[in-house]
């Protein structure tokens, strides 16, 4: 017997100003039932302002396995970083 | 070197530089099959932790203990989801979780097989079983599974009122009348032991201590987190006046802990095996309570799809 409710992901912006961060995950009939859902059992502290919920299904993830050659193409490039570059020490405000 | 060995080789060196091991990464099958047994062991118990406390929610002796159990509860129900969710990412679904419970076939803490019978016993269960929670939990904190960790988090963030309250309810029995003092005696004598019991088997009877502990699944052993409760708890029931059910506990200098009394394990493995006060009782209610929700769940599947087709 198969009785689930869909998976949902919360994302939870803490404070004004900062981002949404994941939390974790809940199962619920539809999207406005996940976010009251969501609200009694993540923010029981008021430990958010904004809630959003995603269906997991809908999630496109990087896989692990992959994860060496995916993000490879970053990692020789030193020129990408402030301290690649030679300023005197004189220089101020840099 | 085979490419099974390699891949556990890789996996253990990852453990051992305190790399977290996200769902998706390759894990040996044990170590995936113990998560999902302890977490999902985890989670009844959270569930099941309900039961004895809120048989007291309609009797709290006033309204500030009453919204404070109510919150306790209402937690509880929490830490559950948290992980369930935390166990479903290993790949186990809800229905099974649920369903191994209900039938039987998944274990919860032995402690919620004790019958919470007086007031008193809601002092002693938030000072004492959350008390033994919290010494279980803070290490899981720092558990290699992230998705374990990060509910760990969550859960002991949440824990430590849980056992303030219930100090307090011990506190104003045990200054209160000498009636109410034998209240809080009482109840101490009773969840005594089968607080210590909490911490599992002592690590000669524990045979799969070591591999969760080189998985850094387990981070202290059964019997070092067990010492620690007790020479914690020795000074909590002093500030109580309360005495402790044990004549042998004593202050061991040369260990520099307290000594403590032989456990009956006979009782705690008469609880495991189903026989306990409660256990029959506690497996009811939440059968009940599983199968008098269908409705409710019906509805909202029912609710979801018409607004769904009035949508499109
Ligand atoms: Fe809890
Ligand atoms: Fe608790």
């Amino acid at each position: 017997m198969n009785s689930e409710f869909p998976l949902w992901e919360v994302f939870i912006r803490s404070h004004g100003g900062l981002n949404h961060k994941h939390v974790g995950s809940l199962h619920a009939a539809d999207a406005d039932m996940a976010l009251e859902n969501a609200r009694d059992v993540y923010t029981r502290r008021q430990e958010g302002v904004s809630i959003w919920v995603v269906p997991s299904e809908a999630i496109t993830a990087s896989d692990p396995e992959d994860s060496d050659p995916f993000f490879e193409p970053a990692k020789d490039k030193i020129y990408r970083h402030p301290t690649f570059y030679k300023v005197p020490d004189n220089v101020k405000h840099m | 070197m085979s490419h099974q060995v390699e891949l556990e080789e890789r996996f253990q060196a990852r453990i051992d530089a305190e790399q977290k091991i996200e769902p998706k990464d390759w894990m040996p099958d044990a170590y995936r099959k113990t998560l999902v047994r302890q977490i999902s062991q985890h989670a009844h118990s959270e569930i099941v932790g309900m039961l004895p406390e809120g048989n007291w929610i309609t009797r709290a002796p006033s309204l500030r203990r009453k919204v404070a159990l109510l919150a306790k509860v209402q937690d509880e129900a929490g830490h559950g989801l948290y992980l369930y969710a935390a166990a479903e990412t290993l790949g186990v679904s809800r229905d099974e979780l649920y369903d191994e419970l209900h039938t039987g076939k998944a274990k919860y803490s032995s402690i919620f097989n004790y019958p919470t019978l007086s007031w008193a016993d809601i002092g002693a269960v938030g000072w004492l079983v959350d008390g033994a929670a919290i010494m279980n939990q803070v290490p899981l904190c720092k558990c290699s599974f992230g998705p374990y960790a990060r509910a760990m988090v969550r859960v002991c963030k949440e824990e430590s009122f849980h056992q303030r309250q219930g100090f307090e309810i011990m506190m104003t029995l045990s200054h209160g009348s000498p009636a109410q003092k034998q209240m809080a005696q009482d109840a101490l004598n009773r969840w005594w032991w089968p607080s210590l019991m909490m911490f599992g088997p002592n690590d000669d009877a524990s045979p799969h201590s070591a591999q969760s502990m080189k998985w850094k699944i387990k981070r202290y052993s059964n019997d070092d987190l067990r010492q620690k409760f007790v020479d914690v708890m020795v000074e909590q029931a002093e500030v109580l006046e309360l005495t402790i059910p044990d004549p042998d506990i004593k202050w061991n200098e040369e260990r520099g802990h307290y000594d403590f009394g032989e456990i009956n394990w006979e009782e705690f493995h008469n609880i495991i095996r189903g026989n306990g006060p409660c256990n029959k009782e506690r497996l009811a209610a939440r059968k009940d309570a599983w199968d008098q929700g269908l409705w409710v769940r019906e509805a909202a599947t029912a609710y979801a799809a018409k607004r769904k087709k009035k949508a499109s």
